[in-house]
């Protein structure tokens, strides 16, 4: 078994903050990840960092552009936390040498961003993420921290008290892809998920392969509440053919979109007569599909980015990897021609409930970046949020993981009885499909045991339990994950997308249900112990039917418009019934649903719920 | 070029390590696996007859190997034959063969838009990274092998340890003695100096360049161009300063360094990212014999 003061579970942006930040404070820390760090999607960010360095901005405008673009539903602390921790942590940023964008004297360059009153999003070129992932990793090989690279964390080790709030987490079970061993992680004094996003539950993304959801679905199996996930950022400007992202960076320097009449519809059908293509990414995503829906998209599927006007020069200091990805991934040349974009699948609001110090209700286990929840995004991310997050909620939860005294938070998590408990009619019972026994098991479902347990036995059954499972799906002769995973990917892109009415959400719960049940029968044909990716996948299949459900279920129960949340039957933002986060507690194996209240209640002020426009 | 296989392993000694399974779980293991064998036999059959039918469709020739499974153990080429779409890149034909096809046909991918570097692969003869080359640009039978000068774990799976570990030797962090004081103060750096290291700082740690040097595969210890293209990031750095400068050109200027370095431009033919790293390893000796000079 292996020991360390703090294990943190991903190697991205939030990982590596994580992890620096546990170390900072004198913790042994390691990462295990099932990608080397250099691999992380984070390096897939292009746009850019929104921090208040400048003079005429402030943290203050920041919080209110960030709650604004939440369409109210983001929790006040959280965001406020974002805000005033993002300039020291850029400035850290640029102190290990990141290799910013720069003004003429020498400081780091800002730009314009969809729903900012002032151009704060600090960039390096059009590859922002990429430069913060590598500047992060260099700083874990100077401070010589420890990463368990390919490998894969399977499960959580976490005591099994009937009330998740008194349940402790004292580790992981990680399986070491190139030699197939699985072995226990004991963490003495936390456990940090930080695995990214989602975006594989859905067929058409701007994520990678391996953005799976894996640690929303173990912390959610284990206990944790997750919240808000209906919340699904669809990015307006990703390539048809591979979902490949073009950075909204395109439109901030002064890109235009036209439909097939070659108008320009922001302005011209009034979608945001104000900011236009600057307008926040549900507004624009929602735009172009109405126009496509209504005969004026190309080929029936997309409509036009154009940045030719802004000259070949420009184009080059400040969106080169623009230009490349449209020839790579989508056979055009962006000087010559404009370029053919539609919404995917970008990022996921919701995820693992936390406070804005990284904890989840279960002791010893924290969550931060995209798998995480505070709630900063509410239900809708502005562009240029994401990267502060991670490093500011990844360096909380690291630095609160090894001891450092952050305060009381006030956002609180888990279930009380004062909360309001929810209800949803489905047409199928959503949950495990209701086998016990060693299927249970192989299926991944089976809860913990043992409360009276000492850590490391209880590291030790984990392990245990890990073993049976991959072996019983090595040994069952079922059918392959493929196509139980496709089925799901295509049912949640048909139904729960940028638009949404009920009966398809009916639908996609159906799918996911039988996607369920046949995943009762999977099996893994590859009988290697050597990377063996087809079990990999297997299990990740899993977490990918486990998060549909959870996303489906909360698009089906949250009846009103509200950010990236269009409901065809409910086309109003409902403030009266729905200030309030959507929740969901596995219990076992079957749902719950249930809600908390938005904190709008600021340090020194409330926000008003406003009617947003652009 | 050749594909490096690790030394086997005994067989009888890794069998004797291996945990002791009942007699029946061998027994379904072993049923499984005729029936996994059939089931291939099978898939050979109908795709070689869908292949005939089809026109539009790209014959693949993948490398395969497993330490550890009976017919792989033994390096060999598997023939896929896989439908054809418009934009289609080699990644997309090696995900559409494994799903369909073979699920336990092995290769690193994440991000499928060449930034996070796990798909360098040697496509036709030369290294390339599979999920920006387009199938179409490409002669038939389109020939898929793990990197060369890398030892294979399994099919297109290359051990990456020796790569990192030269990644890791040229002190590959930022580095400076005169940080401003304020804690919200940032360094300045002129435009020219943020452009002088642009490209440098776009390297994806995918392995092609490495892959591809013949110095390096004769010489363990050269940093190669990766490794050497990290520390040029970091030398040609204004902020970094003069001392620091001076400390790394020492490292590069080591006997596995800069000058192992023959000019044979076959690392920035091949680098995905279009990165000129034969040139800016010739400026780090440039630099290195002028710091010399200097200090003479």
């Amino acid at each position: 078994m292996h020991e360390h003061d703090v294990i943190v579970v991903g190697a991205g942006g939030a990982g590596l903050r994580a992890a620096i930040a546990a170390q900072e404070e004198g913790a042994d820390v390691a990462i295990v990840s099932k990608l080397h760090p250099v691999r992380s999607h984070t390096g897939a960010a292009e746009g850019g960092i929104n921090a208040a360095l400048r003079e005429a901005d402030s943290w203050e405008d920041h919080a209110y552009d960030t709650m604004k673009g939440s369409d109210y539903l983001g929790d006040a602390p959280a965001i406020e936390t974002l805000a005033q921790d993002s300039p020291e942590e850029v400035i850290q940023l640029e102190h290990w040498g990141m290799a910013f964008s720069r003004e003429e004297d020498g400081r780091v360059s800002q730009r314009p961003f969809g729903g900012l009153s002032f151009p704060r999003t600090t960039y390096a070129g059009a590859e922002t993420g990429h430069q913060l992932l590598h500047t992060m990793y260099e700083q874990l090989v100077k401070r010589g921290i420890e990463v368990y690279d390919e490998w894969y964390v399977l499960d959580l080790a976490v005591s099994d008290e009937d009330e998740p709030e008194d349940r402790t987490c004292h580790g992981v079970v990680g399986y070491d892809i190139q030699s197939g061993n699985i072995e226990g992680f004991r963490a003495r004094d936390g456990v940090i998920l930080a695995t990214g996003g989602l975006g594989q539950v859905f067929d058409h993304t701007t994520n990678a392969v391996a953005n799976t959801g894996d640690g929303v679905a173990m912390a959610y199996r284990a206990g944790v509440p997750i919240e808000d996930m209906e919340f699904i950022q669809f990015h307006p400007t990703s390539l048809p053919s591979t979902g490949v992202l073009i950075s909204e960076g395109v439109r901030g320097e002064g890109g235009i979109l036209y439909n097939s009449e070659g108008e320009r519809f922001m302005f011209e059908y009034g979608y945001a007569s104000n900011d236009g293509e600057l307008a926040s990414r549900d507004v624009v995503a929602r735009a172009e599909l109405s126009e496509v829906n209504e005969g004026r998209g190309i080929e029936d599927e997309y409509v036009h980015l154009d940045m030719r006007h802004l000259g070949e020069e420009r184009i080059t200091d400040r969106l080169e990897n623009i230009l490349h990805l449209a020839k790579d991934f989508e056979g055009v040349d962006a000087l010559e021609e404009p370029m053919p974009v539609k919404p995917g699948q970008h990022y996921a609001m919701g995820g693992i409930e936390t406070d804005e110090n990284g904890e989840t209700c279960i002791g010893g286990l924290y969550a931060a970046g995209e798998c995480a929840c505070a709630s900063v995004h509410g239900s809708n991310r502005l562009g240029g949020n994401a990267l502060p997050e991670l490093i500011v909620f990844g360096a909380r939860a690291g630095h609160h993981a090894a001891g450092r005294d952050l305060g009381e938070a006030e956002i609180t998590t888990g279930k009380r009885d004062e909360w309001e408990s929810g209800d949803v009619e489905t047409p199928v019972a959503p949950g495990e499909a209701g086998i016990s026994g060693a299927d249970a098991v192989a299926d991944g479902g089976a809860a913990a045991e043992g409360s009276d347990l000492s850590p490391d036995e209880l590291v030790a059954r984990a392990t245990e339990r890990t073993d049976r499972r991959v072996d019983a799906l090595l040994e069952n002769d079922g059918r392959n994950h493929s196509e139980i995973r496709s089925d799901v990917q295509e049912s949640m892109t048909q139904h729960v997308n940028v638009f949404r009415e009920e009966e398809g959400l009916k639908q996609a719960l159906r799918d996911i249900r039988d996607a369920r049940e046949a995943y009762q029968n999977v099996g893994v044909a590859d009988q290697s112990r050597t990377f063996n990716t087809d079990l990999l996948h297997t299990i990740e299949t899993r977490n990918i039917i486990d998060i549909a459900e959870a996303i489906t279920l909360g698009a089906l129960a949250r009846d009103e418009f509200r950010g990236a949340h269009w409901r065809k039957e409910y086309q109003e933002r409902d403030d009266e019934n729905w200030l309030k986060h959507t929740m969901l507690s596995w219990n076992d194996g079957s749902p719950e649903l249930w809600y908390k209240p938005v904190l709008l209640e600021g340090e020194e002020k409330r926000y008003e719920p406003k009617i947003r426009s652009y | 070029m050749s594909t490096q296989l690790p030394e086997q392993v005994e067989e009888e000694s890794s069998a004797a390590e291996a945990e002791p399974t009942s007699a029946a779980q061998e027994r379904r293991l072993e049923k499984k696996r005729q029936r996994a064998e059939e089931k291939e036999r099978q898939r050979q059959a109908e795709e070689a007859e869908k292949a005939l039918e089809e026109e539009d469709t790209y014959h693949l020739k993948v490398f395969r190997y497993d330490p550890e499974i009976a017919g792989k153990k033994e390096p060999r080429f598997d023939d896929f034959h896989v439908p054809y779409h418009k934009g289609m890149t080699v990644l997309d034909a090696l995900m559409y063969a494994r799903d369909t096809y073979d699920s336990s046909l092995t290769f690193r991918h994440s991000c499928r838009q060449a930034i996070c570097g796990s798909d360098a692969m040697f496509v036709n003869g030369s290294q390339r990274l599979c999920c920006k080359t387009q199938l179409s640009d490409l002669e038939e039978p389109v020939r898929i092998e793990p990197l060369p000068h890398a030892e294979v774990v399994k099919d297109l799976v290359v051990d990456m340890e020796h790569f990192y570990d030269q990644m890791e030797a040229v002190e590959p962090y930022f580095q400076t003695n005169e940080l401003p004081e304020g804690e919200l103060e940032e360094q300045h750096q002129t435009r020219e100096n943020r452009e002088k290291v642009k490209m440098s700082t776009r390297c994806i740690w995918c392995g092609a360049c490495m892959s591809s040097c013949n110095i390096a595969a004769g010489d363990n210890q050269y940093l190669g161009p990766a490794a050497l293209n990290k520390a040029y990031r970091f030398t040609m750095d204004e902020r970094e300063g003069e001392d620091m400068k001076q400390q790394r050109l020492e490292i590069l200027e080591q006997e596995h360094g800069v000058w192992r370095c023959q000019t044979q431009f076959s690392c920035t033919e091949v680098c995905p990212k279009d990165i000129p790293l034969t040139e800016h390893i010739q400026e780090l000796k440039r630099e290195a014999v002028k710091n010399n000079l200097k200090f003479w």
